[in-house]
């Protein structure tokens, strides 16, 4: 592409959501990794999930669900322009609990976050073991009790990135996979990024590269601190609608739109090793079937370990650079709860307009900070 | 779609049924050799699009030849061999778990 | 239940055989695993059963794979059947599924036996009841003595496709036709190997003596044949195709595809081994040493999975692999290893001299593997060929993107049946050459396993932990 006006680094969930928000008002090229990259948006659960987010910042609970609010909108803008249909659908949230200390722990974190949430307003409920069951009579017998909340939901992530590379072709930007960018400089006022495959000039530039943002944000003067974390997921056959027995969605274990039932997931420290092992494997299953002893029998046909991208504090992080204005970068864990706000409000910040207010505190200067004792 | 050579005819003899009809094979022959000897072309529907699909390879690489043995859905015919009074059903669509169709 | 093995070796055909008796005969505890019932690989089905009727017609090659059979099951070696692995690790413990239970074994070495596959013929209509591959036919025939109640066609390019008809011709079996699919190139660019293919008299002789018989029995034979369609609704009708820019058309109910085969490398590539793209055989293959090691640790590979040369090469690639094996773990010297292995070595570059012909004359016509937009490639999740090339266009330059996009690959054949043309499109839609499209990467489980099977592996009595709490 002739010179584009940005540069987005990146062509995950978080780089091609604002690309494409950036899209309607700017040329936009958009470089990424080869087919082999790590790329959390292939290997993520689909969730778009506000039960749990924010516990201690408010801010964050604000903006995941102030993204879950637009995301019916932005899921139906995907599909006019594209045909491709995201099976976006805010179905309400279950977290199902096996033990009195999980049942303890969970009742207690949700009315924190209600206390947190003070005028935002935070509707949960605690369900009993008679509660969960005749919300979903098919749960297992170990099953003690639930969170629910009727904020959460689901998209897919693999139509999302679909629909959005599909419509960043239709807008005239450009999806550049095969690039893996080695440099960045500012020569003239113009920022010059160099891949394996050559250099490629602009004025504007955002790094979104997931686990790579790290790295490259340095060379502009910004500090990402994200690490990896691994989570491993199992699909099963393509099943009959039903199985879980219920419409609202779990964070274990759902049916997706085909019928497939998606199963996660682990949180491990195993660097950049995204392989599935057979213990973690099998945990899995092991918890999925004393939720849901139905799956027993249901045929495990793929499963697969991602990395997920993770600050110190597990929100995310925004900024633009200090020494080197012009440059930004974005980065955060849940790239599909975030997507529709990343799409309008942070490419419209990134564009030049206000700083959407819940994301004035995710910047990398909070890591600055000792903690308090 | 196929018939047995005369001249292979030997062995036990055993029956299975396949969607209710009785079909006799010898020992070692494959659940998937039952579906093309009892002459049913399609051993299931996919769960995708519900079009028809036979055995494509008979070695455990396209799972074509799926179908319901004695109440487990989705099993690969040409990979399990036939027991005497086995049910086999064939695989209509998705696989419904601990629904009627799989008890 | 955990055992403990020297060698594990996966997969009990020719090679697997092979190297379980070589092993055994250099004092390695060795297991033998694999997926079938019976022992024989793919070639010898059924061979262990003696079937004294079908000799006749399958020829000298099935009886030297009873005795070979037999004598592996005398051999006193262990012998898993009925199971499947579904793990390997880099610690070498192999997962495994028996009769739905999980199991495990580890091992010092494991050799990978697991052979080839039919390559792929995406044809329009190749998903309809009544189309399958030359190879399942064969093996309806060896394990059944099924044969075809009305005459069929057999469509495509290679060896195999005559030897099944010949089988059937001795069987007295009617053919239809067949209808050739290699161009008239493949003749040009196989000619300057005939010469070293002359070493292999007997393939060579076997091969007229095949075609021969198709002219004495007057089966009809389509030569460079191109955009095949299998017709019909519910079940094939009728198998179409372009010779001499005019369209053929043939009645039948059952057309019997073949384009070669490839190794099957589903292991290798879950394992992370390096591989080398083979542009002959238009596969990729496993990097292997001269002793069938592969670039991970501990595991090698015999027979076709490391590269398709056929029932006879792979017994000597299962010695070679065995004694490589045996030297590695302190069995035996590097020279008793060189020594035991040169007669097999011998007898492989005689072998492998006819290949290259045989490689050229049937390598598939680019349409064979280039199907138009409308036809289904993935059979699995019903991606067509025309989505693949859209998504191509959009930014799938390797196979996990173009199944993050479209859901190919993604069902119960974990992309076995898809890959080769979903890369083919990709490769041409893309202008890449095909060496340099990633291939999937499969993962465990290498097949299905149910949830009640995985979940057996962890204590009844404590609830696994709850790892996604705060998460997503
Ligand atoms: C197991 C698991 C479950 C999850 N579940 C959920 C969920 O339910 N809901 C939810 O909202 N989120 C979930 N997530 C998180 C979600 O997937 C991520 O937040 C999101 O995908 C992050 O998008 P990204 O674009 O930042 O990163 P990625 O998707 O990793 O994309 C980064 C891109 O940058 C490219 N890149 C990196 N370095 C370079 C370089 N040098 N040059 C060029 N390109 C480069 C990479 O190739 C890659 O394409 C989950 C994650 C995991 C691992
Ligand atoms: S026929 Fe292909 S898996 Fe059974």
């Amino acid at each position: 592409m002739n010179k584009p006006d940005v540069i987005v680094i990146g062509g995950g969930l978080v780089g091609s959501a604002i690309a494409y928000g950036l899209s309607k008002n700017a040329r936009v090229l958009v470089l990424d990794e080869g087919d082999r990259a790590f790329r959390a948006t292939r290997g993520n659960f689909g969730l778009v999930w506000v039960q749990s987010k924010g516990f201690g910042a408010p801010h964050y609970a604000r903006w995941s669900k102030r993204s879950a609010d637009l995301w019916a909108d932005f899921a139906a803008e995907l599909k006019d322009a594209t045909g491709v249909d995201t099976h976006h659908k805010r179905t309400g949230g279950v977290h199902l609990l096996l033990t009195e200390q999980e049942v303890a722990a969970r009742a207690a974190m949700m009315e924190q976050l209600r206390r947190e949430a003070g005028n935002d307003g935070y509707d949960y409920e605690m369900l009993d073991a008679a509660g969960v069951r005749s919300l979903l009579p098919n749960v297992g017998p170990r099953v003690l009790g639930a969170s629910f909340t009727p904020y959460d939901g689901v998209a897919n992530p693999l139509y999302t990135i679909r629909a959005l590379h599909t419509s960043l072709a239709a807008r005239g930007a450009q999806y550049s996979p095969g690039h893996t960018v080695s440099l960045i400089d500012k020569e003239a006022g113009v920022f010059v990024v160099r891949t394996d495959k050559g250099s490629f000039h602009a004025p504007k530039l955002l790094i979104a590269a997931g686990l790579g943002t790290r790295r490259l944000a340095e060379l502009v003067g910004i500090r990402v601190p994200v690490n990896p974390q691994r989570g491993q997921v199992l699909v099963t056959e393509r099943l009959a609608p039903g199985v879980m027995g219920g419409g609202v969605t779990f964070t274990n274990a759902r049916q997706m739109v085909e019928g497939s039932v998606i199963i996660g997931d682990s949180q491990e420290d195993v660097g950049l090793d995204n392989r599935t092992t057979v213990p973690v494997i099998s945990n899995i299953a092991a918890r999925a079937m004393t939720c849901f002893p139905v799956l027993e029998k249901a045929q495990i046909v793929r499963a697969w370990g991602a990395l997920r991208v993770m600050s110190p504090d597990g929100l995310p992080i925004y900024a633009e650079s200090k020494t080197m204005p012009g440059a930004f970068a974005a980065t955060c864990h849940s790239g599909v709860t975030l997507c529709a706000a990343h799409a309008r409000e942070i490419a419209g910040w990134i564009a030049g307009g206000a700083r959407p207010e819940p994301t004035l505190k995710l910047v990398p200067e909070r890591f600055d900070v000792p903690k308090a004792a | 779609m196929f018939r047995r050579l005369p001249s292979a005819d030997a062995g036990a003899r055993l029956r299975l049924t396949i969607d209710g009809v009785a079909v006799e094979l010898r020992a070692g022959e494959t659940v998937a050799a039952a579906l093309f000897l009892a002459g049913s072309k399609a051993g299931r529907t996919t769960p995708v699009s519900g079009t028809p699909r036979g055995p494509y390879c008979m070695m455990g690489v396209c799972f074509d030849c799926l179908v319901q043995i004695d109440g487990e859905g989705n099993r690969q015919a040409c990979m399990i061999e036939a027991r005497e009074g086995m049910v086999v059903t064939r695989q209509m669509g998705a696989r419904a778990l601990g629904g009627k169709a799989e008890s | 239940m955990t055992e403990r093995f020297e060698l594990a070796i996966v997969g009990a055909g020719p090679a697997g055989m092979a190297a379980a008796l070589e092993a055994k005969a250099r004092g390695l505890s060795a297991v033998v695993l694999d997926e079938q019932p019976r022992p024989g690989g793919q070639i010898y089905r059924r061979a262990e059963a003696r079937d004294a009727r079908l000799e006749a017609a399958l020829g000298a090659e099935y009886a030297h794979g009873m005795a070979l059979t037999e004598k592996f099951l005398a051999g006193g070696v262990a012998y898993r059947p009925n199971t499947t692995l579904w793990d390997l690790s880099p610690e070498l413990r192999l997962s495994v599924l028996r009769d739905n239970r999980a199991g495990e074994i580890d091992a010092a070495h494991v050799i990978l036996a697991t052979g080839a596959m039919e390559r792929p013929v995406p044809v329009r209509g190749w998903i309809l009841p009544g189309a399958m591959s030359v190879g399942a036919a064969q093996i309806l025939l060896k394990t059944t003595g099924a044969v075809p109640d009305k005459p069929a066609v057999l469509a495509g390019s290679g060896p195999l496709l005559y030897l099944l008809a010949a089988q059937y011709l001795a069987a007295g079996v009617e053919v239809r036709a067949l209808v050739e699919t290699q161009p008239g190139a493949n003749y040009r660019a196989a000619a300057p190997y005939l010469l070293p293919a002359l070493w292999q008299r007997k393939l060579l002789l076997k091969g007229a003596a095949m075609l021969r018989d198709l002219r004495k029995h007057g089966v009809k034979r389509w030569q460079g044949a191109s955009s095949l369609a299998v017709e019909g609704n519910d079940a094939c009708t009728a198998l179409t195709f372009a010779v001499n820019g005019k369209r053929e058309r043939i009645e039948t109910e059952l057309v019997l595809l073949h384009e070669g085969v490839i190794p099957n490398v589903h292991v290798t590539m879950a394992i992370n081994g390096g591989h080398d793209w083979d542009a002959t055989q238009l596969c990729w293959r496993p990097r292997l040493d001269a002793w069938g090691a592969t670039s991970v640790d501990g595991v090698s590979v015999a027979g076709d999975g490391g590269g398709i040369w056929g029932a006879e090469a792979a017994e000597h690639t299962g010695r070679i692999a065995a004694l490589g094996a045996a030297q590695r773990l302190g069995k035996i010297s590097e020279e008793a290893r060189d020594r035991a292995a040169s007669h097999a070595r011998a007898s492989l570059a005689r072998l492998r001299g006819a290949r290259q012909f045989l490689d050229l004359l049937y390598k598939p016509a680019p349409g064979q593997r280039l199907p138009p937009d409308d036809v289904i490639v993935c059979r699995c999740e019903e991606v067509t060929a025309g989505t693949l090339r859209e998504v191509a266009r959009i930014g799938a330059i390797g196979l996990t993107q173009a199944k993050t996009y479209t859901r190919c690959g993604m069902g119960p054949c974990q992309g076995r049946m898809c890959g080769p043309t979903v890369a083919a499109l990709v490769a041409d839609e893309r202008k890449m050459p095909e060496a340099s499209v990633p291939p999937y990467r499969p993962r465990a489980p290498y097949k299905p396993v149910t949830i009640g099977a995985l979940a057996a592996a962890v204590d009844a009595d404590t609830p696994p932990p709850d790892a996604s709490a705060g998460a997503h």
